[in-house]
């Protein structure tokens, strides 16, 4: 037994080190620091191999939540349109946990997008939505009668309403990570950020996709994506190594949306610190990246989003 | 029956302490640490977990251009103060909070997007106790609405 668990560690050491060798050969890691396209793999040290075979690491991955998400969409300049929103009602409609989880994901984008526009009234929808679907699924802690009352009292306030989104995300994410429930979690994650890339590329419609800025920030998620997929793979087998099937069904529903991203180049340099700080503390990185996307390769995205969506929301 | 009350029992408060230590990491993250985001506006994200000092933890993340983010990094009470480090793919070592007298949160924006690593360090704290401390670490990101 033990001669067994002696291979299989060695095996698992020279398979990492053959990934890490490859990776630093081909990518030329800390030579070329003019730009490349990079993955997490990149991210990988010799250091980490060796800890990776000794001890587990706790590892996060991190999407943009739903209201950065629609933080980013608005700062690359959309305008608001209510039309592209998941209709309200269809919350009814949503019996499984996988549909439950991407919508409660997607309407939490829908509501953060309002909310950004000082859709006063849209916004109070869609937290009852999401306040719906949220306790569909257990979670009746995450938006309260409290929040709701706050919220209504303070519906002209922005920054208030922000804060009652961001509490309640966090309320609904701690509740599903802390009770074992990392796969729902990440689902709800995916659901918003698709509709993010959604409403982002409905936004672009027909504009030409050369020195479009939304263009350009939509691409960027590309970056995203791999810690998209890393995280469904982390969650594709439960603590008893029983397979997932609503994450292994939603992984191989993501397959058109990788192809699209793969006609599109995103290649960063090198991050610079620039030492002399900015007069509020904040300290500026400065690097480039070259985004290369034709509009058939945008036509593609905008294709793959939008039937992975409306999968969703059906 | 009685012969399995003792293992029971264990279980049970095995359970129980999970469950009461993940809850304390989440109050811990929502009333604390959150409010090292002042100024800010918190994603809504949560990314905490229970580490033993000696314990490292990893998280990755794409930061977008235009946007101002703050990183705070915040450890419990009963851990001595949390090292992190902020790493590009390229494995440069963008900020060192062990460089800055340990300080729990930075503040920066970025020219381009960038996909980067934040690691996470519980030291061993400089007085050694019969059993190593744990606590709650947890990391939390802000952005600003312009």
């Amino acid at each position: 037994m033990q001669h067994h668990y002696f291979n299989l560690r060695l095996v698992s050491l020279i398979v990492l080190l053959g990934i890490f060798l490859l990776n630093d050969s081909c990518k030329s890691g800390k030579k070329g620091q003019e730009g490349k396209e990079v993955g997490l793999e990149d991210f990988l040290t010799e250091e980490d191999i060796f800890d990776d075979i000794d001890k587990a690491k706790k590892i996060f991955y991190s999407l943009p939540s739903p209201l950065e998400t629609a933080m980013l969409i608005k700062s690359a300049g959309a305008n608001y349109n209510e039309s592209v929103l998941n209709e309200l009602t269809n919350v009814d409609k949503y019996a499984t946990n996988k549909s439950k989880a991407l919508n409660l994901g997607i309407y939490t984008t829908d509501l953060s997008f309002a909310c950004l526009f000082d859709q006063a009234q849209t916004s109070l929808k869609y937290m009852d939505a999401t306040r719906q679907l949220a306790t569909e699924m257990g979670i009746s802690d995450a938006i309260d009668e409290e929040t709701m009352k706050r919220l209504e009292q303070n519906l002209n306030n922005r920054e208030v309403v922000m804060d009652i989104i961001s509490e309640t995300f966090l309320n609904s994410s701690s509740y599903l990570k802390e009770n074992d429930q990392q796969d729902v979690a990440a689902m709800v994650l995916v659901g918003g950020w698709i509709e993010g890339l959604y409403i982002g590329t409905q936004m672009v419609g027909n504009s030409p996709a050369q020195g479009n800025k939304l263009v350009d920030r939509l691409a960027e998620q590309k970056l995203s994506f791999s810690i998209v997929e890393r995280m469904l793979q982390d969650n594709k087998q439960n603590q008893l190594g029983e397979e997932n099937r609503d994450i292994v069904e939603l992984i191989n529903e993501l397959h058109t949306l990788k192809a699209a991203f793969e006609k599109i180049e995103v290649q960063t340099s090198a991050v610079k610190v620039d030492e002399s700080e900015t007069e509020d503390g904040v300290t500026v990185l400065r690097s480039q990246t070259k985004i290369t996307v034709t509009p058939e390769a945008f036509t593609e995205l905008q294709a793959a989003v939008n039937s992975l969506r409306n999968n969703f929301v059906q | 029956m009685k012969k399995y009350l003792p293992y029971i029992a264990t279980i049970a408060l095995l359970v129980t302490f999970s469950i009461s230590a993940n809850a304390q990491c989440k109050g811990f993250a929502k009333k604390l640490c959150k409010l090292e985001l002042t100024g800010y506006v918190h994603d809504g994200n949560y990314h905490a977990a229970i580490l033993t000092e000696g314990e490292e933890a990893e998280l990755y993340k794409t930061f977008y251009s235009g946007q101002n983010y703050r990183l705070a990094v915040c450890g419990s009470d009963a851990l001595p103060a949390i090292e992190f480090q902020v790493v590009d793919a390229y494995k440069n070592v963008l900020f060192d909070n062990k460089q800055h007298n340990t300080v729990g949160t930075w503040d920066f924006k970025l020219e381009s997007s960038q996909q980067l690593k934040i690691i996470v360090k519980v030291p061993v704290a400089a007085q050694q106790t019969e059993f190593p401390n744990s606590g709650c670490v947890a990391i939390m990101f802000g952005f600003q609405d312009k």
